[in-house]
């Protein structure tokens, strides 16, 4: 009677163990969807203590990326949201912390897949379960070391957003430790430093190289990652390996263009240049519900679906939260906004310089927004951006009683980039861009019905990445790496007046490491300045 | 006549002719009328805690008669812990009331029959619902995330913590007339057989038994209205029309973007309403054959609540049967309890929207724009799309567009078998086998014309139910052996049994749209269990009636925890002195009792939430959270559901609370006055904590695990009073105190000084913003709030505040401790009086030192909550015409506010009527207010709040009673 005290769960949602080859995959897909859903279902969080939606992956690292830039003020009074956009955030910041869990979240979960992986191999378990027709799933023939693959750089994409936004002496776990109550050493001493950068770095490489069973380039489905996505991520770490590291390194610009150039060459992505219908252009579709349609262009995507991926991030905030005030919902295909971003002037001046240009997509004084912003709660001050949509090309919803989640998936890392990124290079290893490079540049302007530009410096590059790749979370990242964050640059609310403040302490260059991870963890010290 | 050795009649004497059945009780007067039988000679007189009388018949008419008290039987006698003990020998802080003392009026949960009269009882309804559930703390509560809730054992079934699904109170399971006592069991020696779950006390429910003699029917049928007293003070539509021109030209009348509308509606008079309910009760007790001493009991209960259609409608029936075989040697308590409830909950939204929703719109609307919406009013957008995600929803659409209903049947049941053995009736053995069986089912009903509701609107409606099934089994089984050993006048018994207990319950919800969309497999089912078992004795010594020693050990074993962690041991030691049998107290003829008692145990909590916490669990991902990836060689979506490795703490435990207790139980004047006081310490340790873990050590960024330390210190006294005793006039008052000081001293592994805390109390109006924290050092819960800077006129700065650490910017820094929403001091009051055929009785209760904070008046009491995106026009809570705050401040301590309160629960006028008609019916008139008044300078409308945190609670209505009870 007493051994009845070794209770088994038996709830069917839950099990002790994963056991078969759907598990594994299950456990695998999980961390994709960690980059999406916020939990077990639509209201769940896999974190506590914060709201799930408003810590949903993407959601935290967007606003990280974007508030404390020229690219958005966000209208909401929420506990440290005007300190994101003021850039006056401290270690106890809702939003601050709401990132560094969700990335280490995925960073645990990915080494317990690994630990889980390494104990036993796919063909020692039971064989593929059939469904009602007898079929087994489509990925029923995929090899464990692809799986093992796949995870290790979901791991490396998240360390990547650990060391941009909280740098070297973050904590750093791998499958080696265990799970349980210790405290993890941080990376590295200085915040600035090698020792985070090159393990991913290390790992990226290896993932690119030939042994490694990531499927080659273009040969994954859409939301999973390939080599492709590796190769950029990795060019990503090399272009900024002076910020990351605190100085640069002989040859690190060079491998970062020669992974780039077989990203672009080996690739066979282009351009998606032609839209299905009049209706929206060609640049606008790469942000529409069926922007599965752009694949040519897409390097690494995260998705969404409104039926089956329900949360309050990922395009359903970035759509939602972009409209208030008196914009049209239904013309981008939601029921109705939630009035937070808008443009800042100095973002507005930056798309219209180059004029006649398809990427410029506000919503001005007709319909009910001014330009200028004297008061960042009042949402019709500043201009509504209209570039993420939840329509299809044909100007209806993918689920046409849908209009409260969103179907429009997130193209991480997409072609632009990738050719900007290679103009770029050449600027910082020649100091002139190459005829190839320039030929991307010249694509890129001649997809969005822009003005040609005859020479091409550095200063254009961070104005046109600006203007290609405005509201996709890549500003901060840009702005730290041509040293116009905290300095040489001003925008609205920059600092928190009205008119900005132009020059800030550069330690805001990283983001605090959260009180509560400092109370949790002695091992960690904060970053300077906080 | 029979009257006691004071002369005061005495109701309800068993005068019985010897040697027959025959026989009759005496009435309210002590009064009895019989038929002297030919062949009777002798007739006897019984009354609980008195000697019996024997007298000759003789050829007198009328035969009065003087019982003398039993020094041995007047020892009241409280249900303990597995077994019963008499009062004077209690060395544990037991409290028992019984049903003379309960609260009066329209009560329809059993707890608030309790509330205020039980020093260190905390009891705070959730609201004015019909049978709306309470939370119960005693002593403070120990712990933080764990449960609080004290152990609750019906007739020696214990019931789990967790709710019962579509019932607002698991504890509406039993009808209150059908309860005789509460015993209140606090300190660990009273607690200590029960463990594992004893830490937060434990109550004891005992229901009415049956007793032999003649067969009695009762009924009790009452009739009450209820009414809102106050509602939040939002502005008046015209008040609103002003605010709009001086503040927002642009969408008041005749402003560009004009928002308001021509109608004067009070939102709150719409969705409250004046409820009556009634309430029927017949009870039937006797004895079948004079064998099966039973009792019966069918209730029935329709309550409305103040909120439209709020609803409750519940059927009881219990039976209990208690007969005795083998000359008394086995004694059985038979008792099912059963319950069916139909529950209406309305849509309780609908009060905050009241308060929200602009008061210059109709309720309807006749323009075509609103008639695919019933033709309420509703906030649309430019193309006619209701804007349900940014405006409050219509408060009566709310109510009448939605349908919240449930039917609950649960039963309770439990044969306890005690034997004493006939070759040695010093030894009983006692079995208790009883089961907990409730299933719920319940539906939610969306009208496709709810423009309030995203998915009903869009979908045709929608449509959800859920069914739960709870199966909780229980075996307890002990031996007791009583002796004692004359040459050292001392008496002892010694106990010891074990205890299993089974949990399980499953949950099952479906949900659809009613344009048939689904989400595939939009059906969840879940499945829970736990197990635990436990040993357990008890030792007691008197010696020589002075001396008193109880000793309790308890091991339990609890499926929660792993193997390592899985037993828990908890012991308990107590002393008692009866200071007044000492011989130097023999002059100090005032008192009539004394006794010093003093204890030590250690008590656990094992209501830790999960049921698997301390292993991996992978838990599955419902249809609205898997990740669907595509294909773009065939066009097709290829949709995988997830597995999500939850994280996990294998060194889980229990928490351990070490109480100490010393107290002195006191009575003078032949107990004309009697009363206790004690003192106790206790603290918590392994404190269940839900703590941030170090990133990357575990799969979550918090977990449940064993960190904080937090200490309970405190002082009770109650004092019961017969402060008249005449022929005519009886007046009884009581009176009770309590002091609860509360203070976390360990949170974290790491004792870093610099730990903000535990964030809680999450404030409506913005997100992810809290006013509370568990932090070192402070009580639970206390606010951290920025400090308010105020002109010279005392009104407040909007956005200013004490820059505390002086760095010259306000941010979280600045947040400092501003109290804490526990009451620092409880005090109750009593008072019954009776006159000849009346009675009347008043009971209150004051709270003193805690603090409350208006959310109402925060979220909805500045200029901005006066619009949305200048698209809908909501009203504003009246707090902004005095602060003038443009913006909402919502971590000032300005809305921070004194919790004080004194409270008259109740008042009741009876009258009775004996010997009705000449024959043995007797009846009785009543009325009752319940929630007569409410005394405080607290701005909102109640501050009885437990959390501290006032957010458009339902509010408590006063009640008008009138019932009628008989008895033959």
């Amino acid at each position: 009677c007493l051994n009845r005290l070794d209770l088994d769960p038996i709830d069917p949602n839950e099990d002790t163990n994963i056991s078969t080859p759907e598990d594994y995959f299950a456990y695998l897909t999980k961390l994709y969807a960690g980059l999406s859903n916020t939990g077990q279902n639509g209201g769940d969080g896999d974190l506590g203590g914060a709201d799930p939606g408003a810590t949903q992956y993407w959601r935290v690292f967007w606003n990280a990326q974007e508030f404390p830039t020229d690219e958005v003020v966000n209208s909401w009074t929420d506990e440290g949201a005007p300190d994101m956009s003021y850039m006056t955030w401290s270690a106890n910041n809702p939003f601050v912390l709401g990132m560094y869990n969700r990335i280490y979240y995925q960073i645990s979960a990915t080494n317990e897949f690994l630990r889980k992986s390494a104990d036993l191999k796919l063909e020692d378990l039971p064989d593929w379960k059939e469904d009602e027709n007898g079929d087994k799933p489509v990925y029923a023939t995929e090899e464990q070391e692809q799986w093992i693959a796949e995870a290790r750089y979901l791991r490396a994409y998240s360390y990547w957003h650990a060391l941009d936004f909280f740098g070297n002496k973050v904590p750093f776990v791998t499958e080696e430790d265990p799970i349980g109550s210790f405290m993890p050493m941080p990376a590295g001493t200085d915040e600035r430093g090698p020792e985070l950068f090159n393990y991913v770095m290390e790992e990226l490489e290896y993932l690119v190289s030939a042994e490694s069973k990531l499927p080659a380039i273009r040969q994954a489905w859409l939301g999973r990652a390939d080599k492709g996505a590796a190769l950029m991520l990795l060019s990503k770490l090399y272009l900024n390996h002076e910020v990351y590291l605190g100085n640069k390194v002989a040859g690190y610009y060079e491998k970062g263009r020669e992974h780039l150039s077989r990203l672009i060459n080996e690739g066979g992505y282009s351009l998606y240049t032609q839209a299905e219908t009049e209706n929206y252009s060609a640049y606008q579709s790469l942000f529409m519900a069926d922007n599965e349609k752009t694949a040519s262009e897409v390097i690494f995507m995260i998705m969404s679906d409104s039926r089956s991926m329900r949360h309050w991030g990922g395009t359903t905030y970035l759509i939602a939260a972009g409209i208030g005030g008196d914009m049209d919902a239904q013309a981008q295909g939601i029921n109705s906004g939630w009035g937070g971003n808008r443009a800042t002037p100095t973002m507005v001046d930056n798309m219209e310089l180059r004029g006649g240009d398809d990427r410029v997509m506000f919503a001005r004084e007709d319909e009910g927004q001014s330009k200028e912003i004297d008061n960042s709660a009042e949402f019709q001050q500043g201009y509504g951006v209209k570039k993420w949509n939840n329509l299809q090309q044909n100007g209806t919803k993918k689920n046409e009683t849908e209009g409260v989640f969103t179907d429009t998936n997130i193209p991480v890392f997409r072609l632009a980039d990738a050719y900007l990124m290679l103009a770029e290079f050449d600027l910082r290893i020649e100091g002139s861009v190459s005829g190839v490079a320039k030929t991307y540049v010249d694509a890129i302007l001649e997809r969005a019905d822009a003005n040609p530009v005859s020479s091409i410096n550095l200063d254009f590059i961070l104005d046109e990445r600006g203007r290609e790749l405005y509201w996709e979370g890549h500003r901060r990242t840009d702005l730290i790496r041509f040293g116009k964050y905290t300095k040489d640059m001003n925008w609205s609310f920059k600092g928190g007046s009205p008119s900005g403040v132009p020059n800030l302490s550069d330690h805001l260059e990283l983001y605090p490491i959260p009180a509560a991870d400092l109370g949790a963890n002695t091992n960690l010290s904060q970053n300077a300045g906080y | 006549t029979v009257v006691d050795e004071f002369g005061t009649p005495l109701p309800g004497v068993s005068v019985i002719f010897v040697g027959t059945t025959t026989g009759a009780a005496t009435d309210f007067n002590g009064q009895y009328r019989l038929t002297v039988p030919n062949d009777v000679n002798e007739v006897k007189f019984s009354y609980i805690g008195y000697l019996d009388q024997v007298l000759e018949v003789g050829a007198q008419s009328i035969i009065d008669v003087t019982l003398q008290p039993d020094s041995e039987q007047l020892e009241e006698v409280v249900v303990i812990g597995y077994g019963s003990a008499k009062k004077e020998d209690l060395t544990g802080s037991v409290t028992a009331i019984n049903a003379s003392d309960f609260n009066q009026g329209a009560i329809t949960s059993p707890q608030d029959l309790l509330n205020g009269k039980v020093s260190g009882v905390q009891i705070t309804t959730g609201g004015g619902a019909p049978g709306a559930g309470s939370t119960i703390r005693i002593r403070g509560g120990a712990s933080l995330n764990a449960s609080n809730d004290p152990l609750i054992i019906i007739d020696g079934v214990p019931l789990d913590n967790d709710g019962v699904s579509g019932m607002r109170n698991p504890l509406n399971t039993i009808n209150p007339n059908d309860i005789e006592t509460f015993n209140v069991l606090k300190d660990a020696s009273a607690t200590a057989i029960y463990g594992s779950r004893a830490s937060n006390g434990v109550i004891l429910i005992t229901t009415k038994k049956g007793q032999k003699g003649k067969l009695s029917v009762d009924y009790t049928g009452t009739v009450s209205v209820a009414k809102v007293n106050e509602t939040v003070d939002v502005l008046t539509a015209d008040e609103y029309r002003s605010f709009m021109s001086q503040n927002f030209p642009q969408y008041a009348e005749g402003g560009s973007s004009q928002l308001l509308g021509s109608a004067n509606t009070d939102w709150q008079d719409q969705v409250f309403r004046t409820a009556v309910s009634t309430d029927h009760n017949v009870a039937v007790s006797g004895a079948v054959k004079d064998m099966i001493p039973f009792r019966l009991s069918v209730g029935y209960n329709n309550s409305q609540g103040v909120l439209e259609q709020s609803d409750m409608e519940r059927t009881t029936v219990a039976l209990n049967l208690t007969p005795k075989f083998f000359d008394d040697h086995l004694s059985t308590n038979a008792s099912i309890k059963f319950v069916d409830i139909n529950n209406s909950f309305s849509n309780e939204g609908a009060i905050g929207s009241a308060t929200a929703f602009d008061p210059t719109q109709p309720v309807k609307s006749s323009d075509a724009a609103y008639a695919p919406y019933g033709g309420y009013y509703t906030w649309l957008d430019a193309q006619g799309t209701p804007m349900y995600s940014i405006a409050p929803g219509n408060p009566v659409a709310m109510i009448d567009q939605r349908t919240d209903v449930s039917d609950v049947m649960r039963s309770i049941g439990n044969i306890q078998l005690d034997y004493k053995f006939h070759f040695l009736p010093k030894m009983r053995a006692n079995l208790n086998m009883g089961y907990d069986y409730s299933k719920s089912r319940g539906n939610i009903a969306v009208s496709p014309e709810a423009g309030f509701d995203a998915g009903a609107v869009d979908r045709d409606g929608s449509f959800s139910r859920y069914e739960q099934i709870k199966r909780n089994e229980l075996l307890d089984f002990y031996l007791q052996y009583a002796d004692e050993i004359s040459g050292l006048d001392l008496k002892y018994d010694v106990m010891g049994g074990y205890s299993y207990q089974y949990f399980r319950n499953e949950n099952e919800n479906w949900s659809t749209f009613g344009n048939g969309e689904q989400l595939e497999n939009w059906h969840t089912l879940y499945k829970q269990h736990n197990n635990l078992q436990s040993f357990f004795g008890r030792a007691n010594f008197n010696l020589k009636e002075k001396y008193l020693v109880t000793a309790t050990l308890r091991a339990d074993g609890s499926s929660k925890f792993n193997e390592d962690n899985r037993w828990g041991i908890f012991p308990a030691v107590a002393l008692g002195w009866k200071l007044d049998k000492e011989n130097f107290m023999a002059g100090a003829t005032a008192v009539s009792q004394l006794k010093l008692r003093a204890g030590w145990g250690i008590t656990g909590q094992q209501d830790i939430g999960p049921n698997f916490g301390y292993m991996p669990i992978y838990v599955g991902s419902q249809p609205d959270a898997d990740y669907s990836f595509y294909n773009p060689n065939t066009g097709e979506w290829v949709t995988v559901p997830t597995n999500r490795p939850s994280g996990y703490d294998q060194n889980l435990k229990w928490e351990e609370t070490t109480t100490w207790n010393v107290g002195f139980d006191f009575g003078f004047f032949d107990d004309k006055i009697t009363g206790t006081l004690e003192g106790y310490y206790r603290n918590t340790k392994d404190l269940l904590n839900y703590i941030p873990v170090p990133a990357g050590s575990n799969l979550t960024n918090m977990l449940t695990t064993n960190v904080g330390n937090m200490t309970n210190k405190g002082v009770e006294f109650n004092i019961n009073t017969k402060l008249v005793q005449t022929k005519d006039f009886f007046w009884d008052l009581g009176l009770n105190a309590t002091y609860n000081e509360n203070e976390i001293t360990k949170l974290t592994l790491t004792d870093d000084p610099n730990y903000e805390g535990v964030r809680t109390g999450g404030v409506a109006g913005g997100m992810d913003i809290y006013a509370q924290r568990h932090k070192v050092g402070y009580p639970a819960s206390s606010f951290f709030l920025y400090e308010q800077v105020y002109d010279e006129s005392g009104k407040p700065m909007e956005g200013i505040y004490k820059d505390q650490n002086g760095d010259g910017k306000i941010d979280e820094s600045d947040l400092v401790y501003s109290g804490n929403p526990a009451p620092k001091w409880m005090f109750g009051f009593t008072s019954k009086m009776t006159y000849k055929n009346w009675d009347f009785s008043v009971a209150g209760r004051a709270y003193l030192g805690g603090m409350v904070y208006n959310n109402v008046a925060s979220e909805k009491g500045h200029a901005q909550a006066a619009h949305t995106s200048g698209q809908v026009a909501t009203n504003v809570h009246y707090s902004a015409m005095e602060t003038d705050f443009q913006s909402p401040q919502l971590l000032s301590d300005y809305y921070l506010e004194s919790g004080n309160f004194f409270r008259l629960d109740n008042i009741m006028v009876g009258y009775n009527f004996f010997n009705l008609f000449d024959k043995d019916i007797n009846a009785r008139v009543y009325g009752t207010v319940n929630n007569v008044y409410l005394g405080t300078q607290y701005s909102g409308i109640d501050p009885e709040i437990f959390g501290g945190m006032d957010q458009n609670m339902y509010p408590r209505p006063t009640t008008y009673m009138m019932g009628v009870n008989l008895s033959f």
